[in-house]
Parts: structure tokens; C-alpha cells; sequence
């Protein structure tokens, strides 16, 4: 569970602009580096530091969710399908990447069944982490749809997703929520995206991004910060990760950038505005990000 | 492990004339391995909510340390004082010990003779089931020596309840709480004190107030503060004798039969004698 803590001292003044980082820098005298919160670690490193993060919060993880957006989150998860509205032109065969616990997946389940009573459309929840998917599996066990074909739960990469069991153009909606600010290599996720999905399928990405408001930015960069850190140690005993968490947070990529690494993936998406390319949600504390494959 | 932020941020007055021109810089590097530094509105947090936590779940040991560590306030100098006021104690604090399975020869303590503090403790030790190494790391007090003091503090926590005589049960832990603040003066003790009880049954709490509290307020108040022992230079001395030069007496610790290890019978007939025996002043 203990992840490897040695760090540089950095400077951060309050000024300083919140940086735009490419998930990877080569420099020629290294090996490719990549950021682990506001750590640089070896590319090959990090999804075994990932994957213990992962493995110690999995347990407590939706109580620790509920705990730091004290609700919000669900009211983040009930836009995001609902916006997507699944079922609404039939089955549809989705796939929910970094799914783990289910959150996504019931959702989209319990959309389709009671908006358009659809019991055909299936989910299929991939995350590299056995330990969410267990707590993924023992939650659905809990509801109408285990033991049935409208949920199954896979162990794959979402960088590398196996090409027998995860097909090219076979699924109608790919989502990925709040997992794909953990992977080692953001193009190489939406690359896989791109393929699996059919023509005319939806690539949709809900994350936290960066919030350009000056006085909410400085009271949620404040609350990252000094709270989450410390729930972590009082509800969890593990301040480590939820450091990482809120570190990792800072080095996605803005919403434009973002937008454009769906676009050179191959997707379709709107304009580079509010409500084209993305959505924000909460003045940008989590964003919608859509495109299209053609 | 050291995990830590470091935050500068320089602020400069109006540049008028240079003895005017002031940069405050809040620094926030470890000042030790295992540092966490944290600013009040922090601290509080953490009070309040490893107190809270702790009281739902009090087995998160992690979140008892944290508590002491935030409210310890004014009461980790005093000790450092009172430290600094015996040869003892300012031993103890150049040399920094530790107590651990590694810094302490548990072998070496069994092969003392019977009636030693040493082979006391051991005895103590096999039949509570504790380790000495379970210990939290000190991370949120600033100044390195009184971080030590605290670590100090908690790693002696046995030997005070061995000292005493007492067992490793809530109510046993909750006497030593009461004693411990009549001794040091922790504020994470009182609150034990205050708060441990309420997960007592009636039965027990008559016993620790009737009992217990009494004998922990008198012979902690009069005994010598126990942070300045240096007990790992004592091994060899006798217990009762240490215990006379210490000023505890008569503790009414009750052990049951349940709690005594099958290797330590012999012992355990000779510390229940020590215990009840007739020295009185």
C-alpha cells in the first residue's frame, strides 16, 4: 500500500499559471518521464504507482467520493448519462473504461430501463484494477441486472484493450469517467476509443479540469488542498493518494487542449467553447468532454 | 517515509527605500522525515475530526496519535523543560533513544532476574500480547525536538502502564489516561479520559471512577514526571525499588486469569504479590 514518496521541492507561487502538460516528455539523456501528481517519474512506472493508489482507496472509495464533494459527484454522474441519455435510439452496446465500482455503469443501466424500457442494452465495465471491479461486482449484486447479460466486468488497460475479447467498431457509447486522468498515456486511451467504437458512436469523458474563475479557483485549489488531504487521513489513514488525487487533478490537460487530443484521436467534436466541445460542470471543477467517430 | 509540499511565497511591501522592502517567506519544508506540515486551520480540522473518527472507530491508532499531536499545544515544551531540568532527562534528549524490537533486546531482558524492571517488563509485554514496534510516527508537531518528545512520550506509553501494573483492557487504558495527565499534563490524555469512558458499561465505569481514578490522580500528581526516566538505563534495577523511588504505590490493578500467558504463571504469582503488597509510607 505505501507508494514511493521521495519528492523535489517545488516552488509554487500563487501567480503561477496552472501549467498545460503533455502526459509525457522525452528528453534525450532519459527515458521517457511522466507526471505522478506533481512528482516526474519513469513512463513505466506509473501504472504500478497508479494501481496502488488504487488498490488502497478501492474499499473506501465511494465513501471517500461522497465525503469530498460532499454529494456533488452524484450529481455530476446524473448529468453525465443523462445528457448521453443512453437507450433513447435502442439497445446500445456500451463500454464504461476505469469503471471500476459500477457508479457509470448502473447509471446508464437504470436510464435505459426506466426512461425508455430497454432491458437490452448492456455495459460492459473494463478497469485495470481487480479491487474496484471486485467492489464493482459486489455492488451490482445488489441490484436487478447481476447474473445478467446486461453487465459484465472485464480486467483490461484501457491503453491496450485486448483486440479478441474488445473488438474493433463494436460498441455504440464509450465512457470514461474520472479514470483517465490516472493513465500513463492519454492518446494512447483515445486511440483505443477510437477504435472500438462504431461510426457514429460517442466517445463521452467526464473529469475534473481546470476552473478559470478567480474566486471559485482560489477556494477549490484552498479546499484540494487543506481538506482532501486530511479526509483522507482521518476517514481513510492514507494521505498519500488522496494527495496524488488532487495533484493529478492539476496536471490534466485544460478543457481547449483536451478537446484537441479527442480531435487527433480521429473523433468529431463541437466548437471550442463552453457547450461545444465541452461542457463544465461547476465552473469547470468537472467537465464533460464529447466527440464523435465518423 | 517523507512526504511533504513546499510552498514559498514571497511577498514584497512597497519598494520605497530597501530597509523597507521585506519578503516573508511561509516555508514549508519537513523539518524531519515523516513531516507533515500543516497551518491551524488544518490543525483544527484534524482535531476535531481524528477526535470524532477516533471515538466512532478506536482502533484507528493513527488518528489517537494525530489528535495528540494537534492538541498538544503548550504541553510538549513544558515536558521538554522538565527534561532539561534533571541530569536524567537531558540524557534522554541528547541521546535520543528509541524503543523498538530492534533498539531494545528482548533476549537479554528474559535472562534478567526476577524482580528486575527489565524482566518485569518482558514478562508484562508476553502477557498483554503487545509489541513495542506498533508505535505512529510523530508527523505533526514542527520543532524536531519536540517531536521527539512526543514519540518519546508514546513509545514509553507501556512502560508506564507495566510501571503501574496495569493490563492492556479499555478500563486498564483509561486509568492510565487519568494518570498520564495527572503526570505530563497532555491534553490528549484528558480527552481519553473524557471520552474513553463513554464506551464503557455502568459496571466497568463504577469500578474505574470508584477504583481506578482515585489511586491514578494521587500517585500521578505526586510521582516524579516519568518522562525523564530513562528507563532503558534501568533495566537491572528492582521494580518495587524503582517503583518506591518513582512514588508508585498500591496500584489496584486487577489482572484476570484470562489475561496471563502459561510461560509467565510464575512471574505473574510474583507481580500480583508485588502489587497488593503492604508498602505503605
Amino acid at each position: 500500500m505505501s507508494l514511493p514518496t521521495l519528492r523535489r521541492s517545488l516552488a509554487r507561487n500563487r501567480n503561477f499559471a496552472r501549467c498545460i502538460s503533455s502526459s509525457s516528455s522525452s528528453d534525450p539523456q532519459h527515458s521517457k518521464t511522466t507526471s505522478f501528481g506533481f512528482q516526474t517519474i519513469p513512463e513505466n512506472a506509473k501504472e504500478s504507482m497508479v494501481k496502488s493508489v488504487f488498490d488502497s482507496v478501492a474499499s473506501k472509495y465511494d465513501l471517500m467520493n461522497d465525503a469530498m464533494s460532499m454529494g456533488v459527484h452524484r450529481l455530476w454522474k446524473d448529468q453525465f448519462v443523462g445528457d448521453l441519455k443512453p437507450g433513447r435510439r435502442g439497445p446500445m452496446k456500451c463500454i464504461d473504461v476505469a469503471g471500476g465500482t459500477g457508479d457509470i455503469a448502473l447509471r446508464i443501466l437504470d436510464f435505459a430501463r426506466e426512461k425508455y424500457a430497454d432491458r437490452e442494452t448492456s455495459v460492459e465495465v473494463v478497469d485495470i484494477n481487480e479491487q474496484m471491479l471486485k467492489e464493482g461486482y459486489r455492488r451490482f449484486k445488489k441490484t436487478m441486472y447481476h447474473n445478467t447479460p446486461q453487465i459484465s466486468f472485464h480486467e483490461a488497460n484501457a491503453q491496450s484493450l485486448p483486440k479478441e475479447k474488445f473488438r474493433d467498431n463494436s460498441y455504440d457509447l464509450y465512457t470514461i469517467a474520472f479514470g483517465i486522468r490516472n493513465v500513463t498515456s492519454i492518446p494512447a486511451v483515445l486511440d483505443e476509443a477510437y477504435r472500438v467504437l462504431k461510426p457514429g458512436a460517442t466517445f463521452a469523458c467526464l473529469e475534473f479540469n481546470k476552473v478559470d474563475h478567480p474566486l471559485l479557483g482560489t477556494l477549490y485549489d484552498q479546499y484540494s488542498f487543506h481538506i482532501i488531504p486530511l479526509l483522507g487521513t482521518i476517514l481513510t489513514g492514507d494521505r498519500a493518494s488522496y494527495q496524488y488525487l488532487v495533484e493529478s487533478i492539476r496536471k490534466f490537460p485544460a478543457q481547449p487542449n483536451f478537446a484537441q487530443m479527442i480531435r487527433d484521436a480521429g473523433f468529431v467534436t463541437g466548437k471550442d467553447i463552453d457547450g461545444g466541445a465541452w461542457t463544465n460542470l461547476w465552473g469547470g471543477v468537472a467537465c464533460v468532454h464529447t466527440g464523435v467517430k465518423i | 517515509m517523507s512526504l511533504y509540499l513546499s510552498r514559498t511565497i514571497p511577498r514584497f511591501s512597497s519598494a520605497g527605500s530597501t530597509s523597507y522592502l521585506k519578503t516573508r517567506f511561509i516555508n514549508t519544508t519537513p523539518a524531519y522525515p515523516g513531516h507533515i506540515p500543516l497551518n491551524s486551520f488544518e490543525t483544527a480540522f484534524l482535531a476535531v475530526g481524528s477526535a470524532v473518527m477516533s471515538l466512532l472507530d478506536p482502533y484507528r491508532a493513527d488518528l489517537i496519535a494525530a489528535l495528540g499531536e494537534t492538541t498538544a499545544g503548550p504541553a510538549l515544551p513544558r515536558l521538554r523543560d522538565i527534561m532539561l531540568a534533571t541530569a536524567e532527562g537531558r540524557q534522554i534528549l541528547k541521546d535520543r533513544p528509541r524503543i523498538n524490537t530492534r533498539t531494545v533486546d528482548m533476549n537479554a531482558l528474559s535472562q534478567l532476574p526476577e524482580g528486575t524492571w527489565g524482566r518485569t517488563y518482558k514478562t508484562w509485554l508476553e502477557r498483554t500480547g503487545v509489541t513495542p514496534d506498533s508505535r505512529e510516527p510523530v508527523h505533526y508537531i514542527d520543532d524536531p525536538e519536540l517531536a521527539y518528545v512526543m514519540q518519546r512520550y508514546r513509545e514509553c506509553h507501556d512502560f508506564y502502564h507495566c510501571i503501574c501494573n496495569f493490563s492492556v483492557n479499555v478500563d486498564s487504558e483509561l486509568a492510565i489516561k487519568y494518570f498520564e495527565f495527572a503526570n505530563l499534563g497532555l491534553p490528549l490524555a484528558a480527552i481519553s479520559a473524557i471520552g474513553g469512558p463513554l464506551r464503557l458499561n455502568a459496571k466497568k465505569r463504577s469500578v474505574l471512577f470508584s477504583e481506578y481514578v482515585p489511586w491514578a490522580l494521587k500517585y500521578g500528581s505526586t510521582s516524579q514526571c516519568l518522562i525523564s526516566v530513562y528507563w532503558e538505563k534501568r533495566w537491572e534495577q528492582d521494580v518495587e525499588e524503582l517503583r518506591r523511588e518513582l512514588g508508585i504505590r498500591d496500584s489496584p490493578a486487577k489482572w484476570s486469569k484470562k489475561s496471563m500467558g502459561t510461560m509467565a504463571s510464575a512471574a505473574v504469582e510474583n507481580s500480583a504479590d508485588l502489587a497488593s503488597g503492604p508498602i505503605h509510607s
